[in-house]
């Protein structure tokens, strides 16, 4: 607890200043890329037949995803609390790349905790954050995956207290890190916001992203929380089938998502009858997770929020599609978030508005794709 | 059948005043129900009994056991793979009291209490002969619906305190606690180590200031010399770990429940013995 307290106090001093803010914008704009475009995708648009489709590029950031936004702001944390080594987890390897960049910008030390199962179907992202000085420690427990890497980061914050900060890398986990990773990607929302009034005159009918962790699709949606117009739907990983195991759909209640406590939170996992955590399947390593923001958990039981799936199959259909039809390859995740737009725009007016919030770019998973259609 | 024991006083505040009458500590072994298997676990909790554990700790396991290192992580893997629940532990536990009256507590992480269902976690808790429960990912603070369900059925909840607690959570703790208070004697999680730090004297002194319940120490207790050292300052000494280790090691022999029953009784008795070298 007490790490948690005093990170806690440390994040509720940043929160109020001005220099810390300053200091996070500059970083943010002149580093990472921001803002990023709010793009209206014309030919994708006539492809669904409705209303009109833009895409928030957060592909255009720094190292290609959203992921960012957040190692910024913590790391910014990190150096105001004295912290010399960072410490962070990852899945497909997207916030660890983030992580140890930014701790390169820095010259901290860095330690990245990555599930052995991860390691082998991402390699190139591990050799990347070697390149950027970070070390890659690999955990061999349990399913040798993200939670499993959760585990170890946490096991040695808590051995290593005094000289470690902790950088977790999506909108969950114990207080403050749903706060924290909310506040930090919320700058994704509050552009797109200001951008869609500049260029249609009226706030979007509707806001579509994919949901792992959380982080992306909580940026986005957070500034418009609000506005009661908005329509916002959450779009998580199908994978290959419904039964438990098959997919990471947490509210999925058939798939066996109910609501338990994991990793210091209380939300909607995916387990078993005994309340043990379940193995999931995505096609993309980054929505590969059985539990999810407790933000996205509230917003979906007060119904804010609507959240849906989507198949591997229909996000390989939505990562092609993209690609042909605007020229931009996504990343599997975010392709999760197009295939399900598509499906909604069609329903709507042409004169209604559609954001899908692209989280990241798909250079990482051209290989995957291209083992799934040879098969 | 009821023997001695005073019925209004649960099995563990019984247990640490007898204890303090014959001026002797406490030894608390731990071990992962299910490993290898629950027919061993009854007879481990029998056997550990009659070596003299003042209490055990059964340990419920669990796919993601963020506070445990590798040994106790790889006995819930093992545990897990006869696949039971919680309500099979009760079962085991249910079977044992059948032949000790040694107080038990269960030590789980929330998540699979929590499916298993709160209410029903206390009652047949009670009918089936725990004494407590300690769970480890719940804080205080979050735990008054656990610690009022369990107090209906005349439960005792442990709570775990560590270097690192601030007095104000000590102080929390000890409004809570009842049965015994944990002290985790490091920063860190479970595992065997070389050494014992001086952190864990310090909490335990600052847990007194707050608290007249009884203390174990426990994270990294893994030799006699070990024991008689927290003996100095503490009122029992918890071993996890190094127990668990050895249960690895013996986990194809037939000989097993016999040879933990010995290695429990070295640790106690040798502790004992260093203890009693040292007091001359």
């Amino acid at each position: 607890m007490a790490p948690l307290e005093e990170l806690t106090a440390a994040y509720e001093a940043v929160r109020a200043d001005e220099n810390f803010q300053k200091e996070l914008n500059r970083l943010s704009r002149d580093y990472a890329g921001r803002p990023t475009p709010l793009f209206f995708a014309q030919r994708l648009t006539e492809h669904a037949g409705g209303a009109r489709i833009y895409l928030k590029r957060e592909d255009l950031l720094h190292t290609g995803a959203h992921k960012i936004n957040n190692t910024l702001g913590q790391v910014l944390l990190a150096r105001r609390m004295g912290k010399p080594r960072i410490i962070a987890e990852t899945g497909a390897g997207q916030h660890g790349v983030a992580a140890a960049t930014v701790c390169a910008l820095f010259g901290l030390e860095c330690v990245v905790y990555m599930g052995s199962e991860d390691m082998r179907r991402q390699s190139l992202n591990v050799f990347r954050m070697q390149l950027l000085g970070a070390e890659v420690r690999e955990v061999d427990a349990g399913s040798r995956t993200l939670k499993d890497a959760i585990n170890e980061a946490l096991r040695d914050w808590v051995t290593n207290v005094a000289d470690t900060y902790y950088l977790l890398g999506s909108a969950l986990g114990p207080h403050p890190y749903p706060l924290m990773v909310r506040d930090f990607q919320s700058v994704i929302g509050r552009e797109t916001r200001e951008q869609i009034l500049l260029k249609e005159k009226h706030l979007p009918e509707c806001l579509i992203a994919c949901v792992g962790g959380g982080s992306n699709s909580i940026g986005m949606f957070h500034p418009f929380l609000g506005d009661e117009s908005v329509r916002m739907i959450g779009v998580e990983a199908g994978g290959a089938g419904s039964e438990l195991g098959q997919h990471a759909a947490r509210f999925n209640s058939n798939g066996g998502g109910r609501l338990g406590v994991l990793q210091g939170t209380m939300s909607y996992v995916l387990q078993d009858e005994h309340g043990q955590i379940a193995a999931t399947h995505s096609i993309s390593a980054g929505l590969d997770y059985p539990s999810i923001g407790p933000e996205h958990a509230f917003l979906h039981d007060t119904r804010r929020v609507e959240y849906t799936s989507v198949s591997d199959q229909e996000a390989l259909d939505a990562f092609q599609t993209l690609s042909k039809l605007e020229g931009i390859i996504p990343a599997l995740e975010s392709a999760h978030a197009v295939a399900h737009a598509l499906k909604v725009a069609r329903e709507m007016k042409s004169d209604e508005v559609l954001v899908i919030n692209l989280s990241g770019r798909g250079d990482k998973d051209v290989d995957t794709v291209r083992e799934s259609l040879k098969t | 059948m009821f023997s001695v024991v005073n019925l209004s006083l649960g099995r563990i505040t019984q247990s640490f005043i007898e204890l303090k009458r014959e001026n002797r500590r406490g030894f608390i072994p731990f071990i992962t129900a299910g490993d290898p298997d629950l027919v061993t676990t009854r007879r481990l909790i029998v056997e550990l009994a009659r070596a003299g554990a003042t209490l055990i700790e059964l340990g419920v396991p669990f796919s993601d056991p963020m506070a445990d290192g590798p040994v106790i992580q790889r006995a819930s893997e093992r545990a897990l793979r006869n696949g039971f629940g919680v309500a099979e532990v009760l079962q085991t536990v249910a079977e044992a009291r059948k032949e000790t009256e040694v107080p038990i507590i269960l030590f789980s992480y929330f998540n699979p209490l929590l499916q298993f269902g709160i209410e029903k976690l206390a009652r047949q808790s009670r009918s089936a002969g725990i004494d407590g429960v300690l769970v480890t990912d719940l804080a205080p603070e979050e735990a008054t619906e656990f610690a009022k369900a369990l107090r209906t059925q005349d439960l005792d909840m442990i709570f775990l305190v560590a270097p690192t607690s601030t007095d104000e959570r000590l102080k929390m703790v000890a409004e809570r606690a009842s049965g015994f208070i944990y002290a985790v004697s490091r920063a860190g999680v479970t595992g065997a180590r070389e050494e014992m730090s001086g952190a864990a004297e310090k909490l335990v002194g600052r847990v007194r200031m707050f608290s007249q319940l009884p203390i174990a120490v426990g994270f990294g207790i893994s030799r006699p010399e070990h024991v008689a050292d927290v003996w100095r300052y503490a009122d029992a000494a918890v071993v996890g770990s190094a127990i668990v280790g050895e249960i690895e090691k013996l986990q194809h022999s037939s000989d097993l429940v016999a040879m933990i029953g010995q290695f429990a009784q070295r640790l106690l008795a040798g502790g004992s013995h260093v203890q009693a070298r040292e007091a001359t």
